[in-house]
């Protein structure tokens, strides 16, 4: 491999084509709608282009505070969960036979086949109180009589980590197969339990794939708008279904696209400190 | 009974016998070296022995206490493994604290021991130092320094030195050997290379097929191989067929030769010589009749190869008693009976 910087021009053709398709699909359209949030809108859905900032003023309450709050809150929790399931599940899938560990990543696929909307129903339908897995518990003498456990946190919660859960698995999957075995043998001969050898020895050792794991599904959930709606109370709803209450159903891009843009802006901002944290404990 | 004791102790995967009715008495203190060549169920017996495995049948006992079936993080021990496993995200001091640390011993105590295991390896200073900073010989050092932070009752290495290059394994052997006597701590070592198990071990137990072909003192599976297998595999031998005739006689590729004495019933065997037992003289009545087919001046050695009735037997002599041979040059092998070990054929 060659290590000299590039010299003339063309050492930068390799680059050009992916050049391309970032600057096409992603700085253009982020651009646009960073012009866009600037913008002043018309009454009747449109906008003509102008410099205000109306549109960020207006996020700046108190409302919308609580919703950025309870966003960022909800995609932490979902990420907390996702990840605290996948590791020991994931490691112990590892250790499974080859053929096991396929029929499981097969059903994880199938799980990520499914569309938002489908998660959002089944999950609805499960915890109704007409068809739902209360009645199971009924019919086992568990509890008295079905109730619905919807809408509510809970039910939001478990549709998003169900929805982030395969990503999981399969972003930590390659991490755990490379890690070598004998660490925990190592650790069982030097006096860890199972249990003991892998939360001092696996979870530390994969620490960067954890926090990169973490960063991965948190964003992912921070994206997620239709199972807050489907499965939650308005004082559910994240960030994203208002930004998409704006622009599809109120006609307002300016404000639409100054509320992704300060989506992002947080967003960068935390994953940022995240890593900077994780760099400070490396070196420490 | 101190010391460790194997009893019929088998170990099937599916089909597969990988250690078959092993059988093995390791007296307290002592240093033995598994031997054989690879897959022949050594590494398989040390790992039911740390607990990795379960045997099938047969029991473990350790200072007279059943462990076949005690997990292994009970057994006290410390291992070392091929790959080391040093833990990536501990440094050199926690790392050889680690075993410590999961027993909760006080701090004070945990920083104390480290110093002492440093300096006892020669890495004093080094405590803070991430493990991918060190050279293939310290991190060996570092493995062997954590599984004996604890001072555990039996202390066993899966093939330890294979990383190293060849000058660094002499240097180690020698010193993992004082370090054993030194402690006085029951060790037991899986290896493939014989010249490691010449210098380190008390027992040398030679494997092969899942089974124990001989377990003895160095010496004596050099001199007194349990059959042709050992024979073979420690050092350089020449293994000829040798039978009786109807008088009596032994011969050695069908010829007489004086004082071969067989054990009672025998009247085929197999002989192994070592090389430098061969003796070349000039053509003679006591001698196999030979031709010598190409000479080997490795220096230190020389080497000649004689061709007797078809059969390659190889002699080995220092520079000073040189014989003087050329290729093609008739010769006679005069193999001393004393030196010949009477194998079953």
């Amino acid at each position: 491999m060659r290590r000299e910087a590039p010299q003339k021009i063309g050492d930068y053709a390799p680059l050009f084509f992916p050049a391309t398709m970032l600057i096409v699909f992603f700085v253009v359209p982020f651009a646009t709608m960073i012009a866009v949030s600037f913008f002043q809108r018309q009454q009747g859905g449109f906008y003509v282009p102008a410099f205000v900032l109306s549109n960020y003023e207006r996020f700046l309450s108190l409302f919308f505070a609580n919703v950025l709050g309870f966003s960022l809150m909800l995609a932490v929790v979902v990420a907390i969960c996702c990840v605290v399931l996948a590791l020991p599940f994931t490691y112990l899938l590892t250790r499974m036979k080859r053929k096991v560990q396929i029929v499981w990543l097969v059903a994880l696929l199938s799980v990520l086949s499914l569309s938002e909307v489908i998660i959002g129903f089944a999950w609805s339908t499960l915890f109704s109180r007409t068809a739902g897995i209360t009645n199971l518990l009924v019919m086992a003498g568990i509890m008295s009589e079905a109730k619905a456990l919807l809408p509510s946190f809970g039910a939001v919660l478990t549709g998003m980590v169900y929805q982030a859960f395969p990503y999981t698995v399969l972003v930590l999957y390659p991490a755990l197969v490379r890690l070598d075995p004998t660490l925990t043998e190592a650790a069982r001969t030097l006096g860890a339990s199972p249990v003991k050898a892998f939360f001092t020895v696996v979870v530390p050792a994969l620490r960067n794939t954890i926090v990169a794991t973490l960063i991965m599904v948190f964003i992912f959930a921070l994206g997620s708008y239709l199972l807050p709606q489907l499965l939650g109370r308005p004082q559910h709803w994240t960030l994203s279904v208002l930004i998409t209450d704006q622009a599809i159903y109120q006609s307002n891009m300016p404000f639409a696209a100054a509320m992704a843009v300060f989506l992002v802006l947080v967003t960068l901002g935390l994953v940022a400190l995240t890593v900077m944290a994780g760099r400070k404990g490396e070196a420490a | 009974m101190s010391g460790l004791a194997l009893t019929n102790v088998t170990k099937e995967f599916g089909s597969f016998t990988a250690v078959n009715n092993v059988g093995l008495n390791v007296p307290h203190g002592t240093f033995v070296c598994m031997l054989g060549p690879s897959g022949c169920g050594k590494t398989t017996l040390l790992r039911m022995i740390a607990g990795l495995d379960l045997p099938t049948s047969g029991s473990i006992r350790l200072d007279g206490e059943d462990i076949t079936h005690v997990p292994t993080h009970k057994r006290n021990l410390g291992m070392v493994f091929q790959s080391l496993a040093l833990f990536p995200h501990l440094t050199v001091g926690e790392n050889i604290a680690y075993p410590l640390r999961i027993r909760s011993a006080p701090k004070e105590e945990q920083k104390k021991r480290v110093d002492e295991l440093l300096s006892m390896i020669h890495l004093s200073g080094y405590a803070d130092r991430p493990v991918s900073k060190l050279s293939g010989g310290q991190r060996q050092r570092v493995a062997i320094a954590r599984a004996l932070s604890i001072s555990p009752k039996l202390f066993l290495l899966d093939e330890p030195l294979s990383a190293l290059d060849a000058k660094l394994r002499e240097a180690m052997q020698v010193e993992l050997r004082q370090l054993q006597q030194k402690l006085g701590i029951t060790t037991i070592v899986v290896t493939h290379d014989q010249r490691e198990a010449m210098t380190m071990a008390d027992t040398v137990v030679v494997m092969q097929g899942g089974e124990i072909r001989q377990a003895a003192s160095p010496m004596e599976i050099y001199r007194k191989p349990a059959d042709s297998f050992v024979a073979d595999f420690i050092g350089q031998t020449n293994l000829l067929e040798a039978e009786l005739d109807s008088t009596g006689r032994a011969l050695v590729l069908g010829q007489p030769v004086e004082g071969i004495a067989f054990k009672a019933g025998m009247t085929k065997a197999t002989l192994s010589v070592r090389p430098e037992d061969v003796h070349l003289t000039a053509p003679g009545a006591r001698a196999l009749a030979g031709t010598v087919t190409f000479v080997r001046d490795l220096g230190g050695t020389i080497e000649t190869f004689v061709d007797v009735a078809g059969r390659q037997i190889i002699a080995v002599s220092t520079p000073r008693a040189r014989p003087d041979v050329s290729v093609g040059q008739s010769v006679g092998v005069v193999l001393s009976p004393d030196v010949c070990v009477v194998l079953a054929r």
